[in-house]
């Protein structure tokens, strides 16, 4: 399960969508497209995180 | 003397003072210098990591890519895969280094397939490898400090004294310097490039739609894959090649070593992406400089950054640019610094003189980093080419070393000592006939189609690297007690002294 969860940004920064318009946030679609996927990888590893039982347990410094 | 020399000098005192400050109450070991002890929780993890997306090529390169080509490059310059990776390898990688006391890349594959000679063939690959990187970087801080002194400072001069500079706290300190300067360079960084990312489609354009649509009118197709060349599946392909080749560079996995923790590492992963956004701030500055400072060719596309910054701007705050972009080729080359003069040391000096103790190699490690500095400088000097190719060069060659890596983490590891070194031999001498004959797949198979043509070679040698890896793995399975001393001994790592 958290393999599939850190391989869906993997797979999805793949997909581009070459074209312009429409513009998203002053940005032309293919530029949004890819910094939305900078962010989405983000949510998918710390949800993978929260779910790996390996993390559990381990002290931070 | 004008005011931004100034403000580039107090930074560079500033740097030196932290590094060297960064050893005291340090009983410096080999490990202390090399990785900092594997001491560094989240926050420095953080800074010494992540912090690695914000080099000169953040400064220059990606603001000079978006300048040149466009979109492409630019989108290059986002890649999701160096978390995704960063997030499942690193941590099986750490694990192993604690275990078994590995503080270099090379000492990973030697400890791994438990042979010296594979270490050193490692230490090889990336010494050559690195010193294009570190190049890349010393020629981007001259570019820098020379054009933020507004020429007063030759970009020799600039890098002379910036590498006399590292090389001091690198021989103090060693990681812990490196760690603690790269906290200083990032907030720097990102200060100014967020502020000029905002600032400048704001002023020139009154925003970041009015600045994309006046490109895309100037400029057709600009903003968007062209059909063949700079096209998706090369971009594709080029995002993969990188992402496997970034924790290959021993300073990257030097990174990974320092940490204290396998759920730093994690976190880390998880938090990157977020950072790596800001580099869009970077391109928003190459596209607002691609109508204001039209025509430059070249190499010069690296400096729309500068040009359009002095057009703009107060000297001292062209100071405060020229500064953080010096320390952004500044960090990243004392991290590299310190990892090859680890690894020379640790697997090239002490596989040819067993006998040699910690505390010698400690030694030898400080000692080699002037001498280091002094073979970078000369090749600095005599070279020549524009940041990017040096840039995408050292990363084929470091991708090179995936392969090994990737198959000995497994529970059995399909991969011998020999598939290991056919695999990376073969596809290094790929990657240097390629690179120094022009050769693409484009030339090779004129009559493909351009999704096909447009693929990183990197990519391509990185598939036949595997393949010779695996085949040559399945032969000498069998034979394989017997042809492992005629290995050692072929490749003459195991004289009797």
């Amino acid at each position: 399960m958290i393999y599939v969860i850190s391989a869906i940004p993997a797979l999805g920064s793949l997909v581009v969508i070459n074209r312009i318009e429409p513009y998203v946030l002053g940005m032309p679609f293919v530029l949004f497209w890819a910094i939305l996927w900078v962010c989405l990888t983000s949510v998918f590893l710390i949800i993978a995180n929260k779910l790996d039982p390996a993390t559990e347990g381990e002290e931070d410094g | 003397m004008n005011e931004a020399l100034l403000v580039i000098l107090f930074f560079l005192v500033l740097c030196i003072w932290l590094g060297l400050q960064a050893r005291k109450g340090k009983n410096m070991s080999l490990e202390q210098w090399a990785i900092g002890g594997r001491g560094f929780g989240s926050f420095l993890l953080f800074f010494l990591i992540a912090g690695e997306m914000f080099t000169t090529y953040t400064f220059l390169g990606a603001s000079g890519g978006a300048y040149r080509s466009g979109m492409p490059p630019a989108l290059y310059a986002f890649n999701c895969f160096y978390f995704v990776i960063a997030y499942w390898l690193l941590p099986p990688i750490w694990r192993y280094a604690k275990k078994n006391n590995v503080i270099s890349q090379s000492d990973f594959y030697d400890k791994k397939y438990n042979s010296p000679a594979l270490g050193v063939l490692v230490a090889v690959i990336s010494v050559i490898s690195i010193i294009p990187y570190l190049i890349m970087q010393l020629k981007g801080l001259g570019i820098i400090v020379s054009e933020a002194s507004y020429g007063s400072i030759s970009p020799n001069v600039a890098i002379v004294v910036s590498v006399i500079a590292i090389t001091i706290y690198v021989t103090a300190s060693g990681m812990h310097g490196v760690a603690w300067t790269a906290v200083i360079k990032d907030i720097m960084i990102l200060t100014v490039v967020v502020f000029m990312g905002i600032y400048f489609p704001l002023h020139y354009y009154g925003g970041l739609q009015p600045m994309f649509e006046a490109i895309d009118t100037a400029k057709q197709g600009f903003l968007i894959f062209p059909e063949q060349g700079l096209s998706i599946s090369w971009f594709i392909s080029a995002t993969i090649m990188t992402a496997l080749a970034f924790y290959m560079f021993p300073h990257m996995l030097a990174g990974v070593f320092s940490a204290k923790s396998q759920k730093s590492l994690r976190w880390n992963a998880g938090v990157m992406p977020i950072y790596q956004v800001i580099i869009i701030f970077s391109l928003f500055i190459g596209f607002s400089a691609i109508l204001q400072v039209p025509n430059l060719e070249g190499a010069e596309a690296d400096l729309a950054l500068f040009k359009l910054a002095k057009m703009s701007f107060d000297p001292w705050f062209v100071g405060v640019i020229g500064a953080s972009g010096a320390m952004a080729a500044l960090i990243p080359s004392s991290l590299v610094l310190t990892a090859t003069a680890t690894i020379l040391s640790k697997n090239v000096y002490k596989v040819w003189r067993p006998n040699t103790s910690d505390e010698q190699l400690q030694r030898l490690s400080r000692m080699l980093v002037p001498v280091i500095s002094i073979v970078t400088l000369y090749f600095t000097f005599n070279g020549g080419e524009s940041i990017f190719t040096l840039y995408l060069m050292a990363y084929s060659f470091m991708a090179q070393l995936f392969p090994a890596l990737f198959f000995s983490l497994w529970k059995k590891n399909p991969v011998t000592v020999q598939g290991a070194f056919a695999g990376m031999i073969v596809a290094i001498l790929i990657v240097i006939y390629s690179t120094t004959s022009g050769t693409t797949l484009a030339t090779l198979f004129p009559s493909l189609p351009h999704v096909i043509q447009d693929l990183d070679v990197g990519l391509a040698v990185l598939l036949i690297n595997i393949a010779v890896t695996l085949g040559v793995s399945a032969v000498t399975r069998k034979t394989s007690i017997g042809m492992e001393e005629d290995i050692k001994q072929a490749s003459g790592m195991d004289k009797t002294s």
